[in-house]
C-alpha cells in the first residue's frame, strides 16, 4: 500500500466526487478541494425542453409511429440535457450522486416510456441525494417513475404484487441476507394501492386499493404504509452499512472496504442517515487515498470527464453518434440493463469497448482546442496533453504510444484519452 | 443459500462486481482459440449447442399460432392471425407469416417444436423469469448460469463457451469462471499511425493495478481478434456464403459463429441473442417484424451448418422468457404471460412436435398452463449434445425429453 501524493489524491477527489478535473482544478489543496466537492452550491439549471407528455396513441399504425418518434425525440433531448449537466455543472458532487443513485435506484425509460417522470426522478435525486436517506427513500417509494418500472400499478389489496417491495429491501435499502420471503409479502401489502396519472406525472394513494390491515414486516407488527415500511428497513441494523457499502463500491473500489471502515462509515451517516455525513468520513478514511483503490470509469463517467477537461459541451458533437456510443458501450443514460442498475470494475473492459472508446475519442477530439499542445513542440507534447487531461503521470507503455502521434495533435488527444491510466480512474 | 445466492446472480448478471464476468470477458486471446483449433481441433463425436435468447418475453401464441381456434380469434380479435394466413404445421397450429425459412425446416424435418414450455409457480418479472431460465432454477435463486455449471464440470476452460454478445449474459457464469466473450462486429482497427499508436497502448507494464492492466490487456485481446478474426464476420474463414451487406445484428452474430465452428475451434456451446419482444402494445406488426428478422438469421445459419461436417454437429435452442398473456390487452398488445414454445433446430435434431399444446379454456389467471419444463431440455442437450450427466447441472431434476434428438 502506498499512499498517492497530494496532486494525485486531489485528481482522485475530483474524480470519484465528481466527473474529473477541469482546468486549474488540480490548483488546490486535498482538504481545500474535499471541502468544495462535499459543500456543493446550488448550481440551478432550466430543465429541458421536452414538451408535453405524448398522448397514448390509438391502435392506428401512423399515429403509432408518430408517438414513438416524439418519445424518442424527448429521450435525446433528455440524455443531452443530463449530460450537459454533468459537463458544466459546478456543484460536480451534486451530479455525482445524482448519477449514483440513477444507478442504485435504477429505473428505465425503456419501461417507463415517459420521458417526464424520468426527469421528475432524477431531479428528486439531485435535490434530494445529498441528505439524509430517510427522505430520498421516501420520495423513491413514491416516485412515478419508480412506480410504472416496479409494476406497483398492479400492487393492489387483491392481488398483491411483490416487485417494489423485494427490490426495496434486496437493492435498495438493506441487502440480500437480511429478511425473508415473508418480510417480502407483508411489505408489499403495505406499499399496495399507488396509482400513476401519466398525464398529471403525479403518484397518488388510492385508499380503497390499499391494504389497511396489520403487517408484520422484520418482526415488527402494525398497519405499515409506504413511508413507515420505508422507516422501518432503514433502521435495520444492517442498513446503514449496505449503503455505505454502495457508495464505497461506486466510489472507491469494487473491492469491498475492511469491516473497521464500513463501521466508521456507517456511524458517520448516524441516526440522520446523513450521506452528506458518510462521504465526509469516506474521504477522510486513510484509504481512500491508498494507491490501489482504481475504479474503472463507467462509460458515462469517461465520456463526460473528457468533455469537461476539454470544455466540450455534448451538443457540439453529433447527437447520434454519440448516443450510438454509449449505447455500442453498454450504457446510456435512463437506460440500465435491469433493477439492479450497470455493471462496474472489469466488466466494462472488454474488446470490442476499447475499439468503441477509440472512436468516441476520435469524436471528441475533433471539436476539441487543441491549441495548448500545437503551440510548444512535438517532445513536449505528450506533457501538454497530460496537463490537459489532468492526468497524474504518462507509463513508459503510454508515452511509447504518444510518442507514435506527437505530430498529429487530434490523435495525440484520442490515444491519451484512451490510455489505461485515463480509462482506469487511479 | 437461497438469499446469499440470489446476490450471487446479481453478481453474475453486472449488478455488482462480476468477478467471474470479468475473467470470462478478457482472459482469453482470440489466438488460443484458434491454437486450439489447429492443436485440439472439435471432433466428430462432440456436439456444439448455440443458444438463441429471445429478450423481451416472445409471444408465443402469435408464433406458433392455433389459428384456427375459435378461443384463440376471441380472446385477441385485433391481434389474431387467420388460418389461411400462418404456415402450416398440422394439428391445427401455423408458423407466423414471417417464419417462412423455419418452414422450410420443418418440412425438412429439421425443426423441432416444444410446446408449452415453462416451469411451476411462473414469474412475470421479465428479471426474475430471465433469470430462473438461465439459471435453471425455478424455484431458489442460485449464483450460476446452466452452461456456467456446465463449464465448471469440463475443468474450467472457457473456451468450451463463448457469448457473441456485448455484454456476457448470465447463463454463461460459472462458480470458477465463465465464458470467454467476443465482440461481434468492430473489428475494423484504425489505420496507419493512429492505429499504431493505439496497438501501443496494450500490453504489461510494472506497477498496473489489476483493473489498469486489464484495460491494456482488452486493447492486446482486440488486436488477435482483429489479426485472427477480422474477416470472419464476412465468411473468409472458410465460410461459403458471403454475408449481405446489410444484416440483422443477429446474422452477424450467427455469422461468427459460424466460422468458429466451420474453422474447427473446440468451443462447444455458443450464446447470441435478439431483444426487443416485450410488446405491450401495437404487437402485430413489432413480432412479424422480429420473427422474420430471427427468421432471416437462423435459416440460413442452419442451413449453411447441414452443409458441414463439423456444422452437422450443431443443434440450435431458441427460447424467451416468458410467452405473453392469451387475451389482448387495450393497446393490441399482450402483457406479460407464461409458458411459450421452444425451437430447436439442426441436422442432428428429430423434426416435429413435442409437448402438448396448452389449453385456451383452461387457463390459469388467464395465463397458459405450463405442458412441459424447460429443464427437460436443457437435461436433453446437455446429455446428448454437451455428453454431460445433466445431474450434475440440474440437480435433482431428472425430466428429459430425449426423442427430439437424433
Amino acid at each position: 500500500m502506498a499512499n498517492l501524493d497530494e496532486s494525485a489524491a486531489v485528481r482522485r477527489l475530483l474524480d470519484r466526487l465528481g466527473f474529473g478535473p477541469r482546468p486549474g482544478d488540480l490548483a488546490a489543496g486535498f482538504t481545500a478541494t474535499a471541502t468544495t466537492l462535499l459543500n456543493p452550491v446550488p448550481d440551478p439549471a432550466p430543465p429541458p425542453n421536452l414538451g408535453a407528455p405524448v398522448a397514448r396513441p390509438g391502435t392506428d399504425a401512423a399515429a403509432r409511429k408518430q408517438a414513438a418518434q416524439a418519445i424518442a425525440q424527448q429521450e435525446l433531448t433528455l440524455v443531452g440535457w443530463w449530460l450537459d449537466r454533468m459537463v458544466t455543472t459546478g456543484a460536480p458532487l451534486t451530479e455525482r450522486l445524482t448519477w449514483f443513485w440513477h444507478g442504485h435506484f435504477a429505473t428505465s425509460e425503456q419501461k417507463v416510456r415517459s420521458p417526464q417522470l424520468m426527469l421528475r426522478q432524477n431531479e428528486t435525486f439531485r435535490q434530494q441525494g445529498i441528505g439524509d436517506l430517510t427522505t430520498l427513500a421516501r420520495s423513491l417509494i413514491a416516485d412515478p417513475a419508480m412506480l410504472l418500472w416496479l409494476d406497483a400499478q398492479q400492487n393492489t389489496v387483491r392481488a398483491p404484487n411483490e416487485n417494489l417491495a423485494r427490490e426495496s429491501m434486496e437493492l435498495f435499502l438493506l441487502g440480500i441476507g437480511h429478511y425473508t420471503e415473508d418480510d417480502v409479502r407483508a411489505a408489499a401489502r403495505a406499499l399496495t394501492g399507488w396509482t400513476v396519472d401519466r398525464t398529471t406525472g403525479t403518484a397518488r394513494l388510492a385508499p380503497r386499493r390499499h391494504d389497511g390491515g396489520t403487517k408484520t414486516i422484520l418482526g415488527a407488527s402494525q398497519n405499515f404504509d409506504a413511508d413507515s415500511f420505508v422507516d422501518l428497513v432503514l433502521s435495520q441494523p444492517a442498513s446503514p452499512r449496505f449503503i455505505a457499502g454502495r457508495l464505497w463500491f461506486r466510489l472507491v473500489s469494487a473491492t469491498p472496504p475492511p469491516s473497521d471502515v464500513l463501521d466508521r462509515l456507517a456511524a458517520a451517516y448516524g441516526p440522520t442517515r446523513s450521506i452528506h455525513a458518510l462521504l465526509t468520513a469516506l474521504v477522510a478514511e486513510p484509504s481512500f487515498i491508498d494507491s490501489a483503490q482504481t475504479l474503472v470509469k463507467q462509460p458515462v463517467e469517461w465520456l463526460v470527464g473528457l468533455l469537461r477537461a476539454l470544455g466540450i459541451r455534448p451538443d457540439q458533437l453529433p447527437a447520434k453518434a454519440l448516443l450510438a456510443g454509449l449505447r455500442a458501450l453498454g450504457q446510456v443514460p435512463f437506460e440500465p440493463p435491469n433493477v439492479g442498475g450497470w455493471p462496474a470494475d472489469t466488466a466494462w473492459l472488454t474488446t470490442s469497448a476499447a475499439l468503441t472508446r477509440l472512436h468516441l475519442a476520435e469524436l471528441v477530439s475533433a471539436k476539441a482546442d487543441v491549441t495548448s499542445i500545437t503551440k510548444v513542440s512535438t517532445s513536449a507534447r505528450p506533457e501538454a496533453v497530460r496537463r490537459l487531461l489532468g492526468v497524474d503521470a504518462w507509463t513508459a507503455r503510454t508515452m511509447a504510444a504518444l510518442a507514435k502521434v506527437t505530430d498529429n495533435p487530434r490523435a495525440l488527444l484520442a490515444i491519451a484519452a484512451c490510455a489505461p491510466e485515463y480509462t482506469v480512474s487511479q | 443459500m437461497n438469499r446469499l445466492s440470489r446476490r450471487r446472480f446479481l453478481f453474475a448478471s453486472g449488478v455488482t462486481a462480476a468477478g467471474a464476468l470479468a475473467a470470462g470477458a478478457t482472459q482469453v486471446h482470440w489466438t488460443e482459440l484458434f491454437a486450439a483449433a489447429q492443436t485440439n481441433p472439435l471432433r466428430p463425436d462432440q456436439g456444439v449447442l448455440v443458444v438463441v435468447t429471445l429478450y423481451g418475453g416472445n409471444d408465443g401464441l402469435n408464433t406458433v399460432v392455433p389459428a384456427g381456434d375459435p378461443a384463440y380469434q376471441q380472446a385477441r380479435p385485433e391481434l389474431a392471425y387467420q388460418p389461411h394466413e400462418v404456415l402450416d404445421l398440422g394439428d391445427g397450429l401455423g408458423l407466423n407469416p414471417g417464419m417462412t425459412g423455419f418452414k422450410s425446416l420443418w418440412d425438412d424435418k429439421r425443426l423441432a417444436v416444444v410446446r408449452g414450455v415453462g416451469y411451476p409457480v411462473p414469474d412475470h418479472s421479465h428479471f426474475r423469469s430471465m433469470a430462473i431460465w438461465q439459471t435453471a432454477s425455478p424455484s431458489t435463486s442460485v449464483p450460476t448460469g446452466w452452461l456456467g455449471r456446465w463449464l465448471d464440470t469440463t475443468g474450467d476452460n472457457p473456451l468450451l463457451a463463448v457469448s457473441v454478445e456485448p455484454v456476457l449474459p448470465p447463463l454463461l457464469a460459472g462458480q470458477h469462471g465463465a465464458a470467454v466473450s467476443l465482440p461481434v462486429g468492430g473489428l475494423k482497427m484504425p489505420a496507419g499511425q493512429l492505429g499504431a499508436a493505439f496497438l501501443a497502448l496494450g500490453g504489461t507494464q510494472a506497477g498496473d493495478s489489476v483493473a489498469t492492466a486489464r484495460a491494456a490487456r482488452s486493447v492486446v485481446d482486440l488486436q488477435d481478434a482483429v489479426r485472427v478474426l477480422g474477416g470472419a464476420v464476412h465468411g473468409s474463414l472458410g465460410g461459403t456464403v458471403p454475408a449481405p451487406a446489410q444484416q440483422s445484428p443477429l446474422a452477424d452474430q450467427l455469422d461468427l459463429v459460424a466460422s468458429l465452428v466451420e474453422a474447427g475451434v473446440p468451443t462447444r456451446a455458443y450464446s447470441v441473442s435478439l431483444g426487443g419482444f416485450d410488446t405491450h402494445a401495437d404487437e402485430k406488426a413489432t413480432q412479424q417484424r422480429l420473427l422474420t428478422e430471427l427468421d432471416g438469421a437462423l435459416s440460413p445459419f442452419v442451413q449453411r451448418m447441414r452443409r458441414s461436417g463439423r456444422g452437422q454437429q450443431v443443434v440450435v435452442l431458441v427460447y424467451s422468457e416468458f410467452g405473453r398473456r392469451v387475451a389482448a390487452n387495450a393497446g393490441a398488445g399482450t402483457d406479460h404471460g407464461t409458458a411459450g414454445p421452444v425451437f430447436l433446430l439442426g441436422a442432428g435434431v428429430r423434426g416435429g412436435f413435442y409437448g402438448t399444446q396448452p389449453s385456451l379454456s383452461e387457463l390459469d389467471n388467464g395465463d397458459l398452463k405450463e405442458s412441459t419444463d424447460f429443464r427437460s431440455i436443457y437435461a436433453t442437450v446437455l446429455a446428448k449434445v454437451l455428453s454431460t450427466d445433466p445431474g450434475r447441472v440440474l440437480g435433482d431434476y431428472n425430466g428429459r425429453l430425449d426423442s427430439v434428438l437424433l
